[in-house]
């Protein structure tokens, strides 16, 4: 038996944002705007119960602001800066021909009561990172009144997952700020949240955000478990009808797990685990569900967590109406018979023999 | 009797109805806004006569609805008004808000109203209205 921690997982890029103005008249959108934020590069882990989290955001030179919108599986106790090798090493593991692979390719948003409850605010060299917990609606709110263009998809988006988790990540990156700090193009500025919660699941249908139907969504989740993870939708579904294709899938090499756990705040990976590599190859039509992984040991990952149940408690078991309904029927009929066989056994009565 | 007397009211209460669909008074028309996406997307209005729209925003961010011909629709495509308001057939509905607006059509015809934010008629937000003569 292994160590009791299940799964590691790499989730996705979120919804990429431009904050510029918002105008209200169509094609509007600066020249540049959402150009300059590259893209979004996520990394998840699990262990013990505690979920950690890595997002990068590259700088693409250009002014403005731009931001994300994470749905997260629940509260993080802490946000910090990432270590500087964790996303690169892993891409080096199953892609080392490709330079430029990332974990998420870019999501371009051509975006755009009360508000949410922010959790915790910090800064990250140019990001500024605030966790909220609310409904689509107050989620939605307060990116609106922070600046946050949310493309028209965005409520609709945001009830599916805050039906099941109702904490977010709002990532404001202001790319004149990085500029000021010298960031180089292509500089990454990597942010690590550690997250307590008993069932991690990678958001996938956001990275559909903003796009039509038809529009091609690619990105690639990276899980790390300590046995080969139990996923819905499955592997064995993968390629085809779900549009994902398990591309790697084998024991972490010891070399790998060295290095990310050399790295700031990866002293936490495990001495073994298993290396999952998921690639999404769809349509934004097609991306309506999520990755959910079993953390139980139970093999049998969360229909609500992928996506295909709808968020709510249990139902109460219940016989069908139409069940009732042919009880009743039956018992209409048979109380009638059974009360007239009663009276003629009552009374001795015998069927009659054949003939006599 | 109790049916007599509730047949008379109801009798009643249409012949109300009937005299009110007669005159030529202001009408009222809600459209509600859900997923960005109006509810309501194939109206009929008489000519002449003062309708208020409703517009009930349930969504979180901000919507328009603007409505008018093809050659107004084309120049909004690429406006650059941040905000509308103080014309009737150019309405900016915040987020989580409802406008009223009131419109009297003076020529027959037929019209959309639309979203012009960035994405939002792809994306679907898009009605017709007819004015009957």
């Amino acid at each position: 038996m292994r160590r009791p921690w299940l799964s590691l997982m790499a989730a996705t890029a979120a919804l990429l944002v431009f904050a510029a103005p918002t105008l209200a008249c169509g094609g509007l959108i600066g020249p540049n705007g959402a150009v300059n934020l590259l893209r979004t590069t996520t990394f998840a882990g699990y262990h013990d119960g505690v979920e950690h989290y890595v997002t990068s955001f590259e700088f693409a030179g250009g002014g403005g602001a731009f931001g994300s919108i994470t749905p997260l599986p629940g509260i993080p106790t802490d946000v910090v800066r990432g270590g500087d090798w964790t996303l690169q090493r892993l891409i080096l593991e199953t892609d080392p021909v490709v330079e430029e692979a990332f974990l998420f390719r870019a999501v371009a948003a051509d975006a755009a009561g009360g508000e949410a409850e922010v959790l915790l605010e910090t800064t990250i060299d140019a990001l500024d990172i605030t966790i909220l917990r609310g409904g689509g609606d107050e989620v939605g709110l307060w990116a609106k009144n922070h600046g946050f263009r949310l493309p028209p998809d965005a409520p609709e988006v945001l009830d599916f997952y805050a039906d099941r988790s109702p904490i977010f990540m709002a990532a404001a990156f202001d790319a004149d700020a990085a500029a000021a700090r010298g960031q180089a193009v292509g500089d990454g500025t990597p942010v690590h949240l550690t997250i307590p919660t008993d069932n991690p699941w990678v958001p996938l249908h956001i990275l559909g955000l903003g796009k039509a139907d038809g529009e091609i969504v690619e990105a690639d989740v990276y899980l790390l478990t300590d046995d080969r993870p139990e996923m819905l939708p499955n592997a064995g579904a993968f390629g085809q009808s779900a549009g994902l294709l398990l591309d790697h899938s084998a024991p972490a090499t010891d070399g790998l797990l060295a290095d990310l756990r050399s790295d700031v705040g990866m002293e936490w990976v495990p001495d073994e685990a298993w290396l999952t590599k998921v690639v999404v190859d769809t349509t934004a039509g097609d991306l309506t569900y999520d990755l959910a992984i079993d953390a139980s040991g139970a093999g049998a990952p969360s229909a609500i967590d992928a996506g295909f149940a709808p968020f709510g408690p249990d139902p109460v078991p219940r016989a069908p109406v139409a069940l009732y309904l042919l009880l009743a029927g039956l018992i209409i009929v048979a109380v009638p018979l059974l009360m007239e066989r009663a009276r003629g056994g009552a009374t001795g009565g015998t069927p009659p023999l054949a003939g006599a | 009797m109790l049916r007599r007397i509730g047949l008379a009211a109801a009798a009643l209460l249409f012949g109300a109805v009937a005299v009110a669909g007669c005159a030529p008074s202001a009408q009222t028309v809600t459209i509600a806004i859900h997923y960005s996406l109006f509810d309501e997307t194939e109206l009929r209005v008489p000519q002449g006569v003062p309708i208020t729209f409703v517009l009930v925003n349930e969504d979180p961010i901000d919507h328009e609805w603007l409505i008018g011909d093809d050659a107004f629709h084309a120049a909004h495509r690429t406006g650059t008004h941040a905000a509308h308001g103080g014309v009737p057939t150019e309405v900016t509905v915040p987020a989580l808000a409802t406008v009223e607006t009131t419109i009297t059509f003076d020529e027959a015809g037929t019209f959309a109203y639309i979203c012009h934010l960035p994405g939002h008629e792809a994306y679907g937000m898009v009605g017709h209205l007819v004015v009957e003569g």
